[in-house]
């Protein structure tokens, strides 16, 4: 089955030029998503998964932002529309809810009058009734109790997990192709993001949309997604297919992660796994392999760059390693098992 | 572990008045620790665990006294210590001391990380200007920064060195007990676990005994030899840390165990994930009977009429329900733990 391509991303490059040097924020990204799929976005902070999902909205803009490569949504280009085309899009064809929902609904009004805006912004003529009777349509769909009364409710009156199902309601209330969530249960316990995940799993299969969801938390998009793309330091260091990401990762950033996590479905280790000293600067541009420094099993080939590329038999997944398929299979072994093995 | 404990909590309770009105008038309570007992033994670590609002971090800062207690005692080392003045505890501060969940927000900017950490022996008026600076390099090294960072401010540091910053802090005056409270959320979880594995060292060099509050069910079972579950003010369910996860008792901590995100794709398709109804209630009204009720899809009439009380089901496992899961007869239920002595 082929399915609609909404997004490709090519080549994408961000840097923010500020008083104390260029931030190399995205350093060469490429994906792309379809319709109906869910794209995991994991990485640390600093990783630029925040900027690559700002950038397609065109949130990033400044003047002091230099792009590069190419955003495509459906064929066209949104880093290069202008401002007020953009603004049709933004919202109406993707939409992108955030991590922390009391900063992004404005707390001076209601909650249902600022999805009545955002309906009648992106189209102006219906009719502020005919806006809210969908707006209360849209809070009951994202279950939210009493949709009737709690439509004029301020955002304060909510709580955090209610707040998160309302810049949800707002973020589908276009009808968007993508959906953009940037870490949107990190603020929620666990109880209810459990309940956010399943909110915007099944609003995408109803609307027959897309959703990039961009998380710290490995274990957030392990059930959810069908591809994942690893970032580290501007750069994805592995794209692949959700079960090749945690049964057959390639790369030794991404062993880290998985050994970083102290998990509840394995029995308890000694130590945890540590990726040792701290992510590089986005300041200054390193030479070889960005993860090279932090890496135990870098070797002389690391000082160059790997490109990201499919290094096994699978066309789908790639990365960025320069160690040998049967090495790495050894080391990873080690490594989730928290040994750290010379490489010889 | 000694068999005297080294924290004993006896039903303690901690209201927060909520005012009103021009005159400030107090109209409710926020029941945040309601009636919890509870101990810790030397050189154990405690996880307190809950979701937002369950009030762990404020039993937490309660036993430190960086709250006052509204009822119930805190026995340390068997002193009482919840009515003690600010005089009479500052001796007993040397013993107990806190790392709190913000490293931005929990070290002063305007001071050098030497004063930081050398701050709580200048206060104790231990040694003189050359052996606390001394000992403060010590310390920095033993936290795993290095002893030339003395000059440098908090600013200059990642959210990861902060925090081993306030840990150095911490055991300078090597306290028996450390309270952390979510030490480790801030953080990334390459570097979450590097401070993971620093606490555990430091726990057996020093001999000390961690009361370790956080909301993350996998760093808990992680550190913790025993964890507390606690949902609006209660402790709901007592247990062995491995335990816990493998036969949880109360329905509560069965849903909150459920919802963990597995990092591992098919085991997480294969598992119930048990998704709550609605939010946490208000602690300002919270449910009659068992708290939980509303939310448990275990509950009949007498949750909502009845408080059920922790009881012990045996090997140190106690819960607070009256439909308890994992047990093999309802008979075979223990008794009542206030109850409970043995002939």
């Amino acid at each position: 089955m082929t399915r609609e391509r909404l997004l490709e991303v090519r080549g994408l490059k961000v840097r923010f030029s500020t008083e104390d040097g260029v931030v190399r924020a995205v350093e060469g990204v490429d994906f792309t998503l379809d319709r109906g799929r869910i794209l995991g976005i994991v990485g640390e902070s600093g990783s630029g998964k925040s900027v690559t999902a700002m950038t397609l909205l065109g949130l990033t803009r400044s003047p002091r932002t230099r792009f590069e490569g190419a955003v495509l949504y459906k064929g066209q280009d949104l880093l290069g529309l202008s401002e007020d085309k953009l603004r049709a899009v933004r919202g109406g064809e993707i939409a992108m809810i955030f991590q922390d929902p009391m900063t992004s609904l404005n707390p001076v009004y209601r909650v249902g009058a600022q999805i009545v805006e955002m309906i009648r912004v992106h189209e102006p003529h219906t009719s502020k009734a005919a806006a809210r009777r969908r707006t209360v349509d849209l809070l009951k769909q994202v279950g939210i109790p009493h949709a009737e009364e709690r439509i004029d409710s301020f955002p304060h009156e909510f709580s955090g997990g209610m707040r998160q199902r309302a810049m949800i309601a707002m973020a589908i209330a276009c009808n968007p192709d993508i959906l953009v969530a940037d870490e949107p249960t990190t603020a929620l316990d666990v109880t209810i993001q459990a309940q956010i995940i399943e909110l915007i799993v099944r609003l995408k299969d109803e609307y027959d949309s897309a959703v990039i969801m961009i998380t710290h938390d490995l274990g957030v998009v392990a059930d959810m997604a069908d591809e994942i793309l690893v970032m580290y330091a501007g750069r994805i260091v592995e794209r692949a297919g959700t079960r090749d990401v945690f049964y057959d990762p390639q790369h030794p950033y991404t062993w880290g992660l998985l050994g970083s996590i102290p998990r509840l479905d394995r029995p308890k280790p000694k130590r945890l796994h540590t990726i040792r000293g701290v992510p590089p600067s986005a300041m200054d541009p390193s030479e070889g392999c960005t993860f090279g420094p932090r890496c135990p099993y870098a070797f002389g080939r690391c000082s160059e760059e790997p490109a990201l590329e499919a290094r096994g038999d699978k066309r789908t997944h790639l990365d960025r390693c320069w160690l040998g398929l049967e090495q790495k299979r050894t080391l990873r072994v080690a490594t989730l098992e928290g040994r750290v093995e010379e490489v010889g | 572990m000694s068999a005297d404990p080294l924290v004993e909590v006896r039903n303690l309770k901690k209201y927060f008045p909520v005012r009103k009105g021009l005159l400030q008038r107090v109209t409710a309570q926020v029941h945040a620790v309601d009636d919890v007992s509870f101990s810790v033994s030397e050189g154990e670590t405690l996880g307190l665990v809950g979701e937002s609002g369950c009030g762990k971090s404020t039993l937490g800062r309660t036993i430190v006294r960086l709250l006052d207690p509204t009822s119930g005692q805190v026995l340390f080392q068997g002193q009482d210590i919840s009515t003690l003045g600010t005089r009479q505890l500052q001796p007993l501060r040397r013993q107990m001391q806190s790392v709190f969940q913000d490293p931005y927000a929990s070290l002063n900017p305007r001071k050098r990380v030497g004063a930081i950490v050398g701050d709580p022996l200048q206060i104790h008026g231990i040694g003189n200007a050359a052996s606390r600076r001394t000992r403060v390099r010590e310390l920095l090294e033993i936290v795993g920064l290095s002893p030339e960072h003395y000059y440098r401010f908090a600013h200059e540091f990642s959210g990861g060195q902060r925090q081993r910053i306030g840990i150095a802090r911490a055991l300078a005056l090597r306290p028996k007990l450390i309270v952390a409270d979510e030490p480790v959320s801030s953080l990334d979880v390459s570097i979450q676990s590097q401070m993971l594995n620093l606490l555990d060292d430091l726990q057996s060099d020093f001999n000390l005994t961690y009361i370790f509050v956080a909301h993350d069910l996998g760093v808990v079972r992680h550190v913790s030899d025993r964890i507390a579950v606690m949902y609006l003010g209660k402790i709901v369910e007592v247990s062995p840390a491995e335990e816990l996860y493998t036969r949880p008792i109360m329905p509560y901590t069965e849903a909150l165990l459920s919802a963990v995100p597995i990092p591992d794709p098919d085991a997480a398709k294969r598992r119930e994930r048990i998704v709550l109804p609605g939010d946490v209630p208000s602690p300002i009204n919270p449910p009659s009977g068992c708290r939980f009720h509303p939310r448990c899809r275990y509950a009949t009439e007498i949750c909502s009429r009845t408080e059920p009380a922790l009881v012990d089901y045996g090997g140190g496992h106690l819960a607070a329900c009256h439909h308890p899961l994992n047990v093999d007869s309802p008979a075979a239920a223990g008794r009542d733990a206030s109850q409970a002595l043995p002939g």
